[in-house]
């Protein structure tokens, strides 16, 4: 069983810590195999990220390409950019804050979370990319959430004063994905 | 041990000071940033020495001098920064000089693209350098095997007294995955490894000791030292390093290295759930070649090689049309200037040949 | 009573003679680094780093490790030695074509970073190995292969001072400029050659020597009329004397 996924979105948005988090966590915590590929360009701040995260049973062949299982878009740029890489009955998780799915295609599932406005609410707006986080395992259950916790709170380890807005984030997100896959 | 997620870059540069590396230079390029970035913290806590060269012909200058005293001395660098290191390479080669060197390609010619790329084949196999050396060249295909194949990579370059080149890519080096690290060398094997080389090293001698001659250019007539040289080429047959994945019953054969290669095998098992009979020849030391794998495939049976690679034009072809001298047709699906292999052309390529 | 009041240094073989032209200072130069390396007894742990051009033929005569770096590239073999064998003593020796042209950007990064080298600059204003082309160091007016009509400033700029190049850099040392022509001023050169190995023995940083001298070959003169073009049109050029010494003691 191999799972693709691709995240894309603005520089700044917390696109590679995502997919390097869900990366980490099955490397850790799981004997499957897993890669993580980050796009890498000139830009530095402000321009677009993405990321590719294959996680598998067996040896992850390709590491990235244009047929992905599972697509975040945190942005309309990204959007617009890379839905073409999703395959007929992949799922395409969107930031609805912002992304408008508009499409003829209706060979996908669309999971919509507004995690921007989530993020606002929750009183610090960088933590989008950890609820986003929290559909897209909650939607998936690709991998334990207990187990993805753990990598949050192990990367938290020195700004523990970070971690309660991240846990709610994680947990707001997660209840999303769950209520989403019914 | 447990295994660790590292990033490409990261985890060579791990292996490396693992094999006892204990001197690094290195010019920032896009995308190897990482290996320098990472021997300038880890170099200092091992009693190492790490330094920004001006430039990657100061920097594989720099390597030349601290391999010269028998320590352990890599640099890395991407494809044009990788041009610009000939000279020295071509020293110590010449010299006859241990030392390891990386290549994360990206595309070219030129400048090129920071992205991903095989575009430096030829440059790593034929002629990294003037004057006709060779080179043991190493082209791994995952992280667990850049870290296996730097780690290695010390060990024959001390064996042969000559550079060793590591043929990555912007894929493998900035890539993350789960990789288990080779054991660290000890500070009293580092010290045994070094003090091996002291009667030719450049340290210093008594006066009634031998005196250390490093000579990139021979006094007493350059062509004995070819001759010598070559020689050495000619035991490298032991050091081929080869993949051959299904293809004893093979109708079409895959010929891939590198990340191209690890996108092909995943092809691969999708066409034979579909009944394709592909196989591959992955190359793992692109110098030595492996031309008997090639030469020995049954071509009754073999309908044509699929030769994949990221290089417009191909360039591996070379290789594997002189072992296949004809036999049987070479096709190439291709990709370049930091565009990605997909794993779709390579199956929609293969089908064709298949059903031709 | 016989008294020894000169002996040949042991660090240059003894069954050679020298391939130097006739009137050439590196000879000279070859004997005084011996010399100094006795004086300060680190014949057990000294190495060359040669550049490319004539100063290499003195690999043939030395006794002591030695090595030759690609063309200009001198002062980053060295400090890739030094790195790595702190305890040894470690010297390039190189001409102005390779210290001033091809290797500029090394020679500058090394005084920059204020490597623990010791650098010996011959400079004779043109390229002698391969045939007195035009050097950075070459004298405006000075005819050279490649200038036959002599160096034209609008065509080929000034003479380079590398001494005063490298004392707008904050990290050196000790620079001087000396040269072979009188009895007094080898005893200079050596003494000049002593500093700047003990800076590097104290760990003080980049020091610089550099030896203004003649080619009598490619300058086309007698070895006479070399010595009288390097005294009348060379020292106007390349003055001799401390650039800077941040040593104790020093100015």
């Amino acid at each position: 069983m191999e799972r693709n996924l691709m995240v894309a979105g603005f520089g700044g948005q917390g696109i590679l810590l995502l997919g390097k988090l869900l990366a980490n966590t099955a490397s850790d915590y799981t004997d499957k195999n897993v890669t993580f590929f980050p796009s890498y360009g000139a830009e530095m701040r402000g321009g677009t990220a993405s990321c590719y995260v294959v996680i598998s049973d067996e040896m992850i062949g390709a590491p990235l390409g244009d047929a992905m299982d599972d697509l975040i878009v945190m942005n309309q740029p990204s959007f617009d950019k890379y839905l073409f890489k999703l395959l007929p009955g992949g799922t395409l998780f969107i930031n609805s804050s912002i992304v408008t799915a508009e499409t003829d295609r209706e060979d996908l599932t669309i999971v919509s979370a507004p995690v921007t406005e989530l993020a606002l609410e929750l009183g610090n707006p960088r933590v989008l990319n950890i609820a986003m986080l929290g559909v897209y395992v909650g939607y998936t259950d690709i991998l334990p959430a207990e187990a993805v916790m753990k990598s949050i709170t192990e990367l938290l380890s020195k700004r523990a004063d970070m971690l309660p807005v991240n846990t709610a984030a994680f947990e707001k997100g997660l209840e999303i994905g769950r209520a989403a896959k019914k | 041990m447990a295994r660790i997620f590292m990033k490409g870059n990261e985890a060579i540069a791990e292996a490396a000071v693992r094999a006892g590396c204990r001197f690094y230079a290195g010019y920032p390029i896009t995308p190897q940033n990482e290996i320098p970035e990472y021997m300038a913290r880890r170099l200092p806590e091992v009693g190492g020495n790490f330094v920004q060269g001006e430039s990657e012909v100061a920097s594989i200058n720099l390597v030349y001098g601290s391999a010269q005293t028998g320590t352990r001395s890599m640099t890395s660098s991407s494809s044009c920064g990788i041009s610009l290191m000939s000279e020295g390479i071509s020293f110590i080669a010449s010299a006859r000089i241990p030392a390891v060197y990386v290549n994360v390609a990206r595309g070219g010619p030129g400048i090129g693209a920071i992205q991903p790329a095989q575009q430096d084949y030829l440059q790593a196999t034929k002629a990294s350098g003037n004057g006709g050396f060779r080179m043991i060249v190493l082209a791994p295909y995952d992280v667990q095997e850049a870290v296996d194949m730097t780690y290695a990579a010390f060990d024959i370059a001390d064996r042969d007294r000559n550079p060793v080149l590591i043929l990555a890519d912007g894929v493998l080096g900035t890539i993350m995955e789960p990789i288990m690290l080779p054991e660290e060398k000890s500070p009293e094997e580092v010290k045994a490894l070094k003090d091996a080389k002291r009667n030719w090293a450049l340290v210093g001698h008594r006066p009634d000791e031998k005196r250390a001659m490093i000579e990139p250019g021979r006094f007493a007539g350059q062509e004995p030292a070819n001759i010598e040289n070559a020689k050495l080429y000619e035991t490298w047959d032991k050091d081929i390093q080869v993949e051959e994945y299904l293809i004893d019953d093979a109708e079409v054969v895959i010929a891939a290295y590198g990340i191209s290669a690890r996108i092909a095998k995943s092809a691969i098992s999708l066409l034979r759930k579909d009944g394709y009979k592909v196989g591959l020849i992955r190359p793992k030391t692109v110098s030595p070649f492996p031309y008997a794998s090639f030469a020995n495939l049954d071509f009754g049976k073999v309908k044509a090689i699929l030769d994949v690679e990221m290089s417009i034009p191909a360039q591996m072809i070379w290789d594997v049309q002189y072992a296949v001298r004809g036999r049987c047709p070479i096709e190439t699906t291709l990709r370049s200037g930091g565009e990605i292999m997909g794993r779709d052309q390579i199956l929609k390529a293969a089908k064709e040949l298949c059903e031709r | 009573m016989e008294q020894l009041v000169y002996k040949r240094t042991s660090l240059i073989r003894p069954d050679t003679s020298s391939g130097f032209c006739p009137g050439c200072m590196h000879s000279t130069v070859c004997k005084l680094i011996g010399e100094v390396i006795e004086d300060l007894h680190i014949e057990d742990k000294v190495a060359v780093v040669f550049g490319v051009g004539c100063n290499g033929l003195a690999m043939n005569y030395l006794t002591f490790d030695n090595t030759t770096s690609p063309h200009g590239r001198a002062c980053a073999v060295a400090n890739g030695v030094k790195k790595s064998s702190p305890e040894t003593i470690v010297f390039t020796y190189q001409g102005d074509g390779d210290l001033g042209s091809i290797g500029l950007g090394e020679t500058v990064a090394a005084a920059n970073r204020g490597d623990n080298i010791s650098v010996i600059f011959v400079n004779n204003g043109i390229y002698g190995m391969t045939g007195g082309q035009m050097a950075p160091t070459t004298l405006i007016g000075m005819k050279a292969t490649t200038a036959p009509q002599g160096r034209k400033a609008e065509l080929h700029g000034y003479p380079m001072h590398m001494c005063e190049l490298l004392d707008s850099l904050t990290a050196p040392v000790y620079l001087e400029r000396v040269s072979c022509n009188t009895a007094a001023n080898v005893i200079k050169t050596r003494k000049a050659m002593k500093k700047a190995f003990q800076n590097q023995i104290d760990g003080k940083g980049f020091s610089m020597v550099e030896i203004v001298t003649t080619c009598p070959t490619n300058w086309g003169y007698s070895t006479l009329d070399a010595l009288t073009f390097l005294e009348e049109e060379m020292f106007k050029e390349y003055p001799l004397g401390v650039i800077r010494d941040k040593t104790e003691g020093g100015k």
